[in-house]
């Protein structure tokens, strides 16, 4: 008998790897970006099979509500020419290939390894008040208190970088000072004029 | 009540056994849902009645008395108007759009408690699914604004996926200091968490004022309701990004907009308003049932939510963009560290 549980990890399962397969092989770079969205909900609901709540809504929030939006906003507003993208194609295949060996050799490494990843024990199940954030956010400030801080260093020069690299000034650009707006009185703008009554017809 | 509940609950289970758990929690869904889109109607016709008399004229006064009927009314004609679909739009996309933008604005009201355990689902991480869910809301714009294959929709798309991005750092930091203050992400927590004291007073809209003033402000803008509504904004681009939607397409849309006001008002609520808690804990106000007060207090959310319509022109966008940037998430994260460290001294009273 299987249980609900297996049924349900599955058929998540099924739709992440379907989801992941067509977000290399669609022909539409939004249908890619879409599909790759549905990945992430796929392998979202995994984690919360896994008791990982706090993952599971953290690539939600993050990954599907903000990284993947400005994905689209920008694929969006490309204008790709399938014919260029494929130029080529044949050429950088062997690269590819060697590369994609070399990710699943890590990661078969990396996880089939008992050092590195526990393998073959059973998950720990906990009751319905037991928080994982709590648990998540304590290890993160004290045991793993360095490692998260260089990534967040890591990022924050990313961060600066990018603005490095994008922010030019104009010279013409007409910006307005908001402050001086929001001060504005009533006197600097407007200028009330008496005008005599005057009689019709004259 | 209670115990009829608890007696209905016990019959159940001992009828269907396993297949009792997912019918209950498809009733319960139903007793969700069903009122949601009564309010949704309603809330249309509350809106041009509103904004009818704060501009001197009746509002909607023909279908039925006082026009009660006019939102029925109003379905009945989306539901019966033909549906279009522009001849070189992704039809899979433009179709699935508006079910898109509804499904989430629906989905994130299985953790909200509207009274003391009335509530879908009791879930621990309440905070985080409710922002998550808001967050998906703006793929029905986005999807909608492309798959139409038009400019007008493409602009509004475009608007609407820039605003949200920019106003849900606000939101969600404005949201991590409520539950800094509560100290849990459930929300029924949270509005535990609000009823030390005396009523109004223990309520976290007095600390943390100022979050909820922008919590308030962004939903305004999240919801892509007036001042914030470049997204349709009619003056330059016709509809934005639902330009190309006709018949149950657009009523989607609009009922997505406006369960998502709801829900806003609802949110806001339970997190600096107290929730189910009345006002005054004293013998005439604590006998009331939790859930009038919780409507209560949403209604005059809602009401906020038709008064800034009224009142407010429209944003420009790069003022949009200011405000959200330059203003709230600044502020948000000031208030972070004000409310971190006024926590660690005696003097935080909540």
């Amino acid at each position: 008998m299987i249980s609900f549980e297996t049924i349900v990890f599955y058929l998540l399962a099924a739709l992440s790897v379907f989801a992941a397969v067509r977000v290399i092989t669609a022909r539409n770079p939004v249908h890619a970006a879409l599909f790759l969205v549905l990945a992430f909900c796929g392998m979202a609901g995994i984690w919360l099979l896994l008791e990982a709540e706090f993952l599971a809504m953290t690539l939600i929030l993050v990954y599907v509500g903000a990284v993947m939006v400005l994905f689209l906003f920008v694929v969006m507003m490309l204008d790709i020419d399938l014919v260029q993208l494929r130029e080529g194609f044949w050429r950088w295949f062997p690269f590819g290939v060697a590369l994609a060996a070399v990710m699943v050799f890590e990661m078969v490494w990396v996880l089939g390894n008992n050092r590195t990843a526990e393998t073959g024990t059973a998950l720990v199940k906990h009751d319905a008040d037991y928080s994982n954030v709590k648990e998540l956010g304590r290890l993160i400030y004290t045991d793993y208190v360095f490692p998260f801080e260089l990534a967040a260093v890591l990022l924050l020069i990313a961060i600066v970088a990018a603005i490095a690299l994008t922010l030019r000034r104009r010279k013409d650009s007409k910006t307005q000072n908001v402050a001086q707006q929001v001060a504005v009185k009533r006197a600097d703008r407007i200028r009330i004029v008496k005008v005599p009554a005057e009689k019709r017809g004259e | 009540m209670m115990e009829l509940l608890q007696t209905l609950e016990q019959t159940g289970q001992n009828l269907l056994g396993p297949l009792w758990l997912p019918l209950w929690t498809l009733i319960k869904i139903v007793v969700i849902v069903a009122p949601i889109m009564g309010s949704v109607a309603y809330l249309t016709l509350a809106e041009r009645k509103i904004l009818g008399f704060m501009q001197v004229r009746p509002g909607p006064n023909r279908v039925g008395y006082w026009g009660l009927l006019q939102p029925l009314a109003d379905g009945i004609k989306l539901l019966l108007k033909e549906i279009i679909i522009p001849s070189s739009a992704n039809k899979f996309l433009f179709v699935a759009a508006p079910v898109l933008a509804l499904m989430p604005a629906l989905a994130a009201w299985a953790v909200v408690p509207f009274g003391d355990g009335m509530e879908l689902a009791n879930v621990n991480a309440g905070l985080l699914y409710i922002l998550a869910m808001t967050s998906l809301g703006v793929y029905g714009i986005i999807i909608a604004g492309w798959a139409s294959n038009s400019k007008y929709a493409f602009l509004g798309a475009l608007r609407s996926a820039a605003q949200i991005i920019s106003y849900e750092l606000a939101m969600g930091f404005a949201l991590v200091c409520v539950l800094l203050a509560a100290q849990s992400m459930n929300l029924g927590d949270i509005v535990r968490g609000q009823s030390h004291g005396y009523g109004l007073l223990g309520w976290y809209f007095i600390p943390l004022f100022p979050m909820f003033v922008v919590y308030f402000i962004a939903g305004v803008a999240e919801t892509n309701r007036a001042p914030f509504d470049l997204a349709e904004d009619e003056a330059t681009i016709v509809a934005g990004f639902h330009t190309e939607y006709s018949g149950m397409g657009f009523a989607l849309f609009f009922l997505a907009e406006y369960a998502n006001m709801i829900l806003i008002a609802a949110l806001s609520s339970v997190m600096f308003l107290g929730g189910w808690l009345p006002p005054i804990n004293i013998a005439p106000f604590n006998m009331i049932p939790g859930l009038f007060w919780m409507l209560g207090k949403m209604s005059f959310m809602l009401f906020l939510f038709l008064w800034f319509r009224a009142t407010f022109p429209r944003y420009r966008y790069d003022q949009l963009m200011r405000l959200g940037w330059k203003v709230f998430i600044p502020l948000t994260l000031v208030w972070l560290v004000v409310v971190a460290a006024w926590m660690q001294t005696p003097l935080w009273l909540w």
